[in-house]
């Protein structure tokens, strides 16, 4: 039964003399009232008393009273002409693609009086990638008051005119001279950039494009090229999957340009006939703890070496071959049912490695040929990773050796993303002529001659081949906000072409690529799928490799497996204060990288973490050392890590370009050698403690259990809901009744069946901890960024978190009966050793926990002045001009979902992020307010959204059907989990969602009734 | 100021006076001329300046009269035919047709012509009214009128005081002493007053109520700017469009019918109309000073922010977006839809606005506080007729409360997060 199970959020609460875990439980807010409130710390030796103090307050606000009745005159000014598309008030939304070297989304931009402001999945687009938190932050990366606002010459402004003449005439005269020059970009996979680029190449022959990935997938090009004979990466269709075996791929994190959670979570939902329900089984080989070994059914946390090993051991056990490994006979035995289950899955099964080694990836391809998988798809492949780390690395040489006359950069910022990124610097002040084409004043664009300022991709044409015979467009959404050009406009004039770059499109599409159709239905639609496919054959043979692979040495020393953050990646948007103040799904630290660093080794290394008494987490720092380069990072002890291996990630310690406020965390890229991910360094205490702004133990439900619900499949299958999802009971004149019937309960019903009725259903199965919903959440609803001193404090504001619990991976039961097993001495030892540490390898659920609305809501009953009430149609109503802030609401919230503006978060210096500049505030969705200080504030279920599709119907006198009404939350999920509507309509998917078996609501002993229900997590295991 | 105008233009008014009484009584055609002219042509010509066609002050000279005759009948016709006076003047217009007009007879051609070829006789001098002296003698006199009362009362003072001190002296002269008279010992009003404690409770509890009670009201009108009435940078008159014209309300706020917004119209909607109304012809306010040219420069004003040359007859592309001072300003805090008030419910612009069509200049006609939105969704029915969205709500609903008809609170209007979010 779940309840069995004992969940935590935090390694802390397993210490059973912490108390501290008992205090956070007795208090809402963890933080008093802060002391220097009036902006002094010397309050207790002032002169001025208590009831002074009142007195100046009394006349002082009397006095800002009345000086602020004079009311301001506001002026509106209307278009002179108004565009014919455009009405005041009224939402467009354009398709486009975003393309930036690390995300590939197609999705729809939402406009309002022509600026972007929020973005949405396309998901008419067949291959759309699921837009992720990286993608839903973007649009706030478009008005970025860091960015370049023309273009510059060693810092001077210049004209794009003066710019291109001279540009041209020095690329002209290295042409000359016969002088190379190197174009860099990331890989853009765009056809038309291709063809621009080679007649730039005809009219400059000495230059040679370049496509750098600061990230690479280098040895997963260099196997597929080894065995189809082409420089690409396959694409993978997870929805086929019945079994999946990840040896070191996060897949559904940013492994080879990312986009597979939405098939995979089809797969993860049990599906089928009472009894016969079927769901994919994931089996995951992993050292860091990453979103897929926490989706996993079995997770093996096993170091890089270890990991190689399983693919030999696992392609023998395909092959019926035997290579002998160091493994353990206990996990030989897993990899051989293991083996057995792929075997039994046909052409559902499907291996995937994320080590960069070629052997690797080309056994684990070998191992796909041989199983048939019908997931991987090699005749659709995709350009989106083009980058050889050899050929980068040999140009950092050729630029120091003086070799290279010029260097054009456009989208990379290899300054800071390079392993070796002195050393370009240093070369590439050697070259003749160097032109940066950037948004900001990056490391890069400081260190050459000429930046060119470039436009966001909202304000940029473009296209892309997102898989063969899968096309997609890219369109400006707004005016230039600045005075950019793309480079793609100044390759095409250097070339002496009078041709505009969407011209370019348009004419390259027309004869390439439509066959006829039209260019502004792509356009609109924002697509196009051509029956192109490729017809490549598998020619390899691994035998060789995977008998390398066997004989693997481990290293002396610690694996530092480098990684990219769901919120930060690989650095582009690190000044974007969404996706900074975004926690990360694992760790749930908000504006920080840190050494993820097992318990173990921790304790070995003399490594800690202490939790303050305020819930706040610090962290030893650690010096990484790596042949001679040396990097100090806090570190978070991080349940899961495999033994002997530690985590960093990369995309943090920027510091050009950026707002200082998000100057945060530690460049990793340094230890990024030859673009291998894992590396063997040495970690050493350094001095002093880290202050971690951590959202992991905040908001505790004050010990409440039961908030998570799981089950296995075979106990889904097999025993009554009774069982795994029993209904709370409550003892009535000594009968034990449902907490939620009539008897038990004692408010007056309310007859909510007339008109609409608003359910969110959240399906734990099919979330997969993305944080998408989270972005897409604060875009929608103004919610302000705080930063990393009021995080800390606990004064988050996310409306929408997503909690993650670990668990043990043996319930209770389970435990009483491995006692019982234990034979012997030295067995008894070491199986009670391994039960007293959970923390070697949890299990993780994944929770997003919003606003309840309960149809009992407990924050309505005590607020004093009724800002908080109740609608018919099912959402808890927030009057924020009505709110006092007196927070007793928050205090009676059982979900803690209550959050409480401390400050005054827009135009506020002492916050500089976007709010704070009227460029960033562009970003404000007009319909719904910006809240001030001292107000209450929370999850509407996107009140305005709903009201909008309801007006919009009224409007057209017509019903609604299912579907129409979203919120935020369920129209930026990709895998499904969050489904969104009117229970009052019979035919609906929420409305069945709530009849399911699997649905249960959040405490629902405490008789809320909450119009939020979630699903039961079903474990494939 | 007003005044000062009225006067200005006083000379102007005898000068059209005089004008056409000399057209009645020395050439009848081209009365009838004006009429037709007017009825006909006015629309893309004027006298003397080029409109959407050209100035037709002396046309007749210029053009032979046959020829006059045949383009006004049917100028298409003369273009095709590739006359090459017809063709000339066809392309200096950009190509825009002139209209036929088959009705018109040779006579009313002439009598048109006469009219435009017809120059009114110089202005004769007239005599400035001395009205401006006579005014200013006027407001002398008054001055000094009071001035005189007021030295005459000052006498009067001074002479009572000398009369008391000189009956002083001669008393004292007179050995007579002046005793004034012993008064009874009495309490002063105000001590008793304040030795009256139910008085002083009475007074105190009046002084604490009345104070509330002005407190209250003075807090409670605090950003409430009913009467709100501020000057736009145009002069934009709606009594002129929507009174006098009776150009509906959704022409210009056209995106009140399917947006939050009603919208502030952009200038070119503006241009529809006045691209071809570049005077106002209509009827002046003189005490106000609106007069003809007052609007007529308002349109200029108009003509400048979006760019129109008046002379060429097109834009120059410079513009100058106008910032009209805003005057319904909701709180950030409150969403008002205007297409679900205007499309979906029906109610008209007036019920909130008030007389739009009887204000020369705009301002808040109603207080928009919230108590103000209640009451009206208090008592407001919902319009469901033909409405497929509330069939079935409407069904439901009337049946649970008994009721033929739903107020707009019954369907949840009342509802904090339905305006608050």
């Amino acid at each position: 039964m779940p309840n069995q199970k004992k969940y935590w959020k935090s390694e802390v609460e397993l210490n059973e003399q912490s108390t501290l875990v008992e205090e956070l439980a007795q208090k809402e807010f963890a933080q008093k009232l802060p002391e220097d409130l009036l902006g002094t710390t010397e309050l207790p030796e002032s002169d001025t008393s208590r009831r002074d103090f009142l007195k100046y307050m009394g006349f002082s606000t009397a006095a800002a009273t009345l000086a602020a009745c004079e009311g301001p005159v506001n002026t509106s000014i209307p278009y002179v002409v108004q565009p014919e598309q455009i009405i005041p008030g009224i939402a467009n939304y354009y398709a486009t693609t975003i393309v930036d070297g690390f995300d590939t989304a197609s999705v729809l931009i939402k406009t309002r009086e022509g600026r972007p402001i929020k973005v949405e999945n396309n998901t008419d687009a067949p291959v759309n990638n699921i837009a992720n938190a990286r993608v839903h932050a973007s649009v706030l990366s478009l008005y970025d008051s860091m960015r370049v606002q023309g273009p510059t010459q060693s810092g001077v402004d210049v004209s794009w005119e003066t710019l291109e003449a001279n540009v041209g005439q020095q690329l002209a005269q290295l042409a000359d001279e016969k002088s190379p020059v190197a174009l860099i970009t990331p890989s853009l996979a765009s056809p038309t950039t291709a063809q621009i680029i080679s007649d730039f190449q005809a009219k400059f022959p000495n230059v040679t494009h370049y496509a750098y990935d600061a990230v690479s997938e280098t040895a997963a090009l260099n196997a597929f090229e080894q065995a189809y004979g082409k420089r690409a990466l396959p694409s993978y269709d997870f929805s086929k999957a019945t079994c999946i075996v990840s040896i070191g791929a996060d897949f559904l994190g940013d492994w080879q340009g990312r986009g597979f959670e939405s098939g995979y979570a089809k797969t993860r939902v049990p599906k089928g006939k009472n009894g016969k329900a079927k769901m994919s089984k994931h089996y995951q080989f992993e050292a860091n703890m990453t979103l897929s070994g926490a989706n996993a059914d079995y997770r093996f946390p096993t170091t890089a070496t270890e990991q190689q090993f399983v693919l030999a051991a696992l392609y023998g056990a395909l092959t019926n071959q035997s290579f002998p490994t160091p493994l353990s006979a206990e996990v030989k035995k897993k990899v051989a049912k293991i083996a057995a289950e792929l075997k039994a899955a046909g052409n559902g099964a499907i291996v995937v490695t994320g080590l960069q080694n070629e052997d690797a990836q080309r056994a684990a391809l070998a191992m796909n040929q041989v199983l048939g998988s019908a997931v991987i798809d090699v005749q659709h492949n995709t350009q989106l990773r083009q980058g050889n780390a050899s050929v980068m690395s040999q140009l950092v040489n050729d630029l120091n050796a003086g070799k290279i006359g010029g260097v054009i950069m456009a989208g990379v910022n290899p300054a800071y993303t390079l392993p070796n990124a002195d050393a370009f610097v240093a070369g590439l002040k050697k070259a003749k002529l160097s032109v940066a084409f950037s948004m900001k004043n990056d490391e890069t664009a400081i260190h050459s001659q000429w930046v060119a300022a470039a436009p966001h991709y909202l304000e940029s044409w473009g296209d892309v081949e997102m898989k063969t015979g899968h096309f997609a467009l890219t369109q400006p959404t707004i005016r230039p906000l600045f005075d950019t050009k793309q480079f793609q406009d100044v390759l095409l004039s250097l070339s002496g072409s009078t041709q505009k770059y969407d011209d370019a499109i348009k004419a390259y599409w027309s004869s390439n690529i439509l066959g006829g159709t039209s260019f502004n239905e792509a356009l609109h639609d924002g697509y196009v799928v051509t029956k192109k496919s490729d017809n490549l054959r598998y020619s390899d043979n691994v035998d060789a490799l995977v008998q390398r692979l066997a004989r693997a040495k481990a290293k002396a020393g610690l694996e530092l497996h480098l990684y990219t953050k769901t919120g930060i990646g690989d650095g582009q948007q690190a000044n974007n204060p969404w996706l900074q103040e975004l926690p990360d799904p694992i760790t749930r630290v908000t504006w920080d990288n840190y050494l993820t660093v097992s318990k173990a080794d921790a304790e070995s290394l003399g490594l800690k973490n202490i939790n303050q008494s305020d819930g706040a987490l610090d962290g030893s720092i650690a010096e990484i050392t790596l042949n001679g380069t040396t990097v100090k990072a806090p570190v978070l002890i991080q349940p899961g890590q495999a033994k002997g291996t530690v985590g960093l990630a990369l995309g943090y310690g920027k510091t050009a370009g950026m707002k200082s406020e998000m100057q945060v965390g530690t460049n990793a890229y340094p230890l990024y050698k030859n673009f291998n991910p894992i590396q063997t360094v040495s970690v050493t205490v350094a001095d002093g403690m880290h202050e971690f702004a951590c959202t992991q133990l905040q908001n505790t439900l004050m010990g409440r259990g039961e908030i998570v619900r799981e089950t296995t499949l075979e106990i889904f299958n097999t025993k009554d809901a009774k069982y795994w999802n029993p209904m709370t009971q409550v003892s009535r004149d000594h009968v034990e009744v449902d907490v939620t019937s009539q008897e038990a309960d004692m408010w007056q019903p309310f007859d909510r069946s007339i008109g609409h009725h608003f359910n969110l259903s959240i399906d734990l199965n099919a979330c997969t901890g993305c944080g998408a919903c989270v972005i897409a959440c604060h875009a929608e609803n103004n919610v302000p960024v705080v930063g990393k001193r009021e995080i800390r404090k606990s004064r988050d504001m996310h409306w929408l978190r997503i909690d993650r619990y670990y668990s043990s991976e043996e319930t209770f039961e389970a435990d009483l009966e491995k006692v019982d097993n234990i034979s012997g001495l030295g067995e008894s030892l070491s199986t009670f050793g391994k039960m007293e540490d959970p923390s070697a390898n949890p299990q993780v659920t994944f929770q997003p926990v919003m606003c309840q609305h309960c149809n009992h809501a407990p924050c309505e009953t005590v607020c004093p002045v009724a800002a908080s009430s109740h609608g018919r149609q099912g959402q808890n109503h927030m009057a924020y001009n009505r709110c006092v802030g007196t927070r007793y609401c928050a205090n009676n919230c059982p979900y803690k979902v209550r959050r409480f503006n401390w400050f005054l978060y827009n135009k506020n210096d002492e916050f500089d992020y976007h709010m704070n500049d009227d460029l960033g505030r562009m970003v404000l969705n007009p319909d719904v307010v910006v809240r001030s200080r001292g107000v209450m504030e929370k999850c509407s279920l996107c009140i305005q959204m709903t009201q909008k599709t309801i007006l919009d119907a009224k409007l057209e006198g017509r019903e609604i059907k299912d579907g129409e009404f979203q919120t935020a939350c369920s129209n930026a999920c990709g895998t499904g989990a969050l489904a969104f509507g009117d229970i009052n309509d019979k035919e609906s998917e929420v409305a069945h969602l709530k009849e399911d078996k699997r649905m249960y609501h959040l405490l629902e002993s405490v008789g809320t009734e909450p119009n939020v229900m979630y699903q039961v997590k079903v474990r494939n295991t | 100021m007003h005044k000062d105008s009225f006067l200005a233009h006083l000379p102007l008014l005898i000068l059209s006076f005089c004008f056409s009484f000399v057209v009645a009584a020395q050439e009848p055609d081209i009365q009838k001329g004006k009429a037709l002219f007017n009825a006909n042509c006015a629309a893309c010509h004027k006298l003397n300046k080029r409109a959407v066609g050209p100035a037709l002050a002396g046309v007749s000279a210029k053009y032979d009269k046959e020829w006059l005759y045949s383009w006004i009948k049917n100028s298409t016709a003369m273009v095709k035919a590739g006359d090459a006076q017809a063709v000339a003047i066809f392309e200096e217009y950009n190509g825009s047709v002139m209209t036929s007009f088959p009705q018109l007879s040779n006579e009313d051609i002439d009598n048109i012509l006469a009219y435009s070829d017809y120059t009114p006789p110089a202005p004769a001098a007239a005599a400035q009214p001395a009205a401006s002296t006579t005014q200013a003698e006027g407001s002398f006199s008054n001055d000094l009128i009071l001035g005189v009362l007021v030295l005459v009362l000052a006498a009067l003072v001074v002479m009572l005081f000398l009369v008391t001190k000189t009956l002083k002296q001669i008393a004292a002269a007179n050995g007579i002493e002046v005793v004034k008279e012993k008064k009874p010992k009495r309490t002063p009003l105000w001590k008793a007053y304040a030795q009256n404690p139910f008085l002083v409770f009475v007074t105190v509890v009046f002084l604490l109520l009345s104070s509330a009670y002005v407190g209250y009201n003075y807090l409670m009108q605090v950003g409430i700017d009913q009467g709100y009435m501020p000057i736009q940078p145009i002069h934009y008159s709606h009594k002129i469009h929507a009174g006098d014209n009776q150009i509906e309300c959704k022409y210009c706020h056209s995106s009140a019918r399917v947006s939050k917004h009603s919208g502030i119209p952009s200038l070119n909607v503006c241009m529809n109309c006045h691209m071809n109304i570049a005077e106002y012809n209509g009827e002046e306010d003189l005490e106000k000073g609106y007069t003809k040219e007052f609007y007529t420069n308002e349109i200029k004003k108009l003509y400048k922010a979006v760019g129109w040359d008046e002379n060429t007859q097109s834009y120059t592309g410079e513009t100058q977006p106008v910032k009209w001072v805003r005057i319904h300003n909701l709180p950030d805090f409150v969403y008002f839809n205007h297409a679900q008030h205007v499309s979906v419910a029906g109610v008209d612009c007036q019920k909130c606005h008030g007389p739009v069509e009887e204000m020369e200049i705009m301002y808040q006609h109603s207080s928009l506080t919230m108590g103000w939105c209640i009451n009206c969704h208090r008592e407001t029915n919902v319009n469901v007729k033909d409405n497929a969205y509330y069939t079935k709500i409407h069904e439901e609903l009337s049946k649970k409360y008994g009721v033929e008809k739903l107020t707009a609170a019954q369907m949840g209007g009342l509802e904090c997060g339905k305006c608050h979010y």
